[in-house]
């Protein structure tokens, strides 16, 4: 299985001299298969520089995956250059949203409004199809199974586990660490942490023992306070999930778009400081726009 | 009877969505969703006061797009499974419908049928956290919630109808659910229990508001709950055409472990549990 990240960035774009080395496109991340079945995560600005590299393979069949429907995960697929050319199939993953009622259709009809694109949908020669999942149900495809995991967000949002060929991989889109909305003093705490430490163990039994996690780490712990309720995680939350999943790699994504390349490191340092790797930890690394790995 | 006919049911599902939720919580769930650092307790405190707003967001996340490993039942189990910026805009569009009228032609009393059911929801939880008999806590407080939920529905799409019934439940001293039955057809707890099934939650909860005014029905730790915190609460807070010195059938006594006196005793001092459904129930600013 071999994974290449197009877009670490969270929230928006930020191009320019102080991210030229991570990189400034939004979220994106491609897998190919041992058998080169494409899944792509996620559909940031990142997405648009994966689509020149796919006219070169065509047709193509893009199964693409996506975590939730804020832009930053959505902004590029408007312009996944495939999809304007006949024989090409983008077969599009996502959640069901409660508070619209709609399927994942929402996130291309969304986009393709005539005020703000000039393309309509039934314009677009490839063959688009939708896939609206449940938390849980697997996406067999010929050569990997795809499931999705409810995480922690404002909107809904799924992580997904690549399996294939023995090999595994995690993602989690936006996700932020559970937290008690209630005082320890309240008669309703009690109730909501157990609820809490059932979804977080139902969360690592789905993420036992991967090859790759890659997670949301938005913030560093200093900034989190601040921060609390919007929906990401922080260096150490990617740390500690790493760890009791027992995965191999920790890679952190979704970089903070104020934080620059130098910033970024200077972060991850101390957070490297914090938790002296001991042998069977995970390997903990920064995701960089362009890196290539294979498991 | 415990069953209705299916033309009333789909009828009472339908008018169910557009049911709006009670002129307090409208209010206060627009005032706390204007601060963008509203306390998700705050806007839970309020959701799960309210048995319309409750009801619809269950309804939604229970719906079969998504395959919960269990049914959603509790406002804090859907807040952790989809984050409180999510039940805060569905209940914004719940408060969007607009509000239940202080007044309905079939004179039904909101305030007392609020104040009952916040009454009973508390001690439901109370006797089942007590006789620890393997149910959850939370789902006897949303049936003691839900218990009269169909009061409501025939007094809002049924105004005429119950408001017979409640005339001839007076007229004969006659338990109001038997009234319903002769002037309707199918009683209150039967309603609430068909709407309860299709909003798919777990059979043993339906159950236990179909059986509600029904010892002998529903033999389950749930019902006995519900229909002994229904009875005590009938002492505080008596529903008209509620039974409230009748003592508990034997199956129901049997499961909870005393009388109806050595129950409510056990429970020791509940005038706090009616106090707060009190000051929680006062339904809008001006009532």
């Amino acid at each position: 299985m071999k994974i290449k990240f197009w877009g670490v960035r969270g929230s928006i774009p930020v191009p320019g001299p102080g991210t030229v080395r991570y990189g400034g496109n939004t979220t994106c991340i491609e897998i190919r298969t041992d058998d080169n079945e494409l899944i792509i995560l996620d559909g940031g600005t990142g997405i648009f520089p994966l689509a020149q590299t796919l006219l070169a393979e065509m047709p193509v069949t893009a199964n693409v995956f996506v975590t939730h429907g804020h832009w930053d995960h959505i902004q590029g697929l408007p312009f996944f250059t495939p999809i304007f050319i006949p024989g090409n199939r983008l077969l599009l993953h996502g959640a069901y949203d409660f508070v619209s009622g709609r399927g994942v259709e929402q996130v291309m009809d969304a986009q393709l409004q005539y005020s703000f694109f000039p393309i309509r949908e039934a314009e677009m020669k490839a063959t688009i199809e939708y896939f609206t999942l449940s938390p849980g149900q697997v996406v067999q495809l010929k050569s990997a199974t795809v499931t999705p995991v409810l995480l922690s967000h404002p909107v809904i949002n799924f992580g997904y586990r690549i399996d294939s060929h023995g090999k595994s991989m995690f993602f989690t889109g936006d996700h932020e660490p559970y937290y008690n909305i209630y005082d320890a003093a309240d008669e309703s705490f009690r109730e909501y942490q157990v609820l809490i430490e059932e979804k977080e163990q139902a969360i690592l039994d789905a993420l036992r023992g991967v090859d790759v996690l890659i997670a949301d780490a938005s913030y560093t712990a200093e900034e989190y306070p601040a921060k609390k309720g919007w929906g990401h995680g922080t260096h150490d939350s990617c740390i500690d999930l790493a760890k009791k999943a027992g995965a191999k790699v920790l890679y952190c994504t979704h970089h903070e778009p104020t934080r620059d390349d130098n910033a970024l490191e200077r972060a991850f340092e101390s957070v490297l400081a914090r938790h002296p790797r001991r042998e069977c930890d995970p390997e903990y690394r920064l995701a960089r726009e362009g890196e290539e790995i294979e498991i | 009877m415990t069953q209705a006919p299916s033309e009333l049911t789909r009828k009472i599902s339908e008018a169910v969505e557009k049911m709006p939720a009670f002129p307090k919580s409208v209010q206060k769930i627009l005032e706390l969703t204007r601060n963008i650092n509203c306390q998700p307790k705050e806007l839970v405190s309020v959701i799960e006061n309210d048995p319309v707003v409750t009801v619809k967001i269950l309804k939604v996340l229970n719906s079969a797009y998504y395959n919960w490993p269990n049914t959603i039942t509790s406002i804090n189990r859907s807040v952790v499974y989809l984050g409180i910026n999510t039940i805060k805009n569905l209940a914004l569009s719940i408060a969007a419908i607009g509000v239940l009228p202080k007044e309905n032609k079939a004179g039904l009393d909101m305030h007392r049928y609020l104040l009952h059911s916040l009454t009973v929801a508390s001690i439901a939880k109370l006797l089942c956290a007590k006789l620890g008999a393997g149910t959850d806590p939370m789902d006897c407080h949303i049936a003691g919630l839900l218990h009269d939920f169909g009061k409501v529905v025939f007094a809002q799409f049924m105004p005429g109808e119950w408001a017979a019934a409640m005339a001839l439940s007076q007229k004969e001293a006659m338990p109001l659910h038997l009234a319903e039955q002769s002037v309707i057809g199918v009683d209150h707890a039967v309603v609430g229990a068909i709407l309860a099934e299709k909003w798919q939650f777990p059979k043993a909860l339906a159950n236990s508001i179909r059986f509600h005014h029904d010892g002998a029905g529903g033999d389950t730790a749930m019902s006995a709950c519900v229909f002994a915190a229904n009875r005590i609460g009938d002492r505080f807070v008596l529903e008209p055409g509620g039974h409230a010195e009748e003592e508990l059938p034997p199956a129901v006594a049997a499961r909870c472990g005393g009388s109806l006196a050595e129950l409510a005793a056990s429970l020791g001092d509940i005038s706090r549990i009616v106090d707060e459904a009190k000051l929680l129930s006062r339904i809008g600013a001006d009532l």
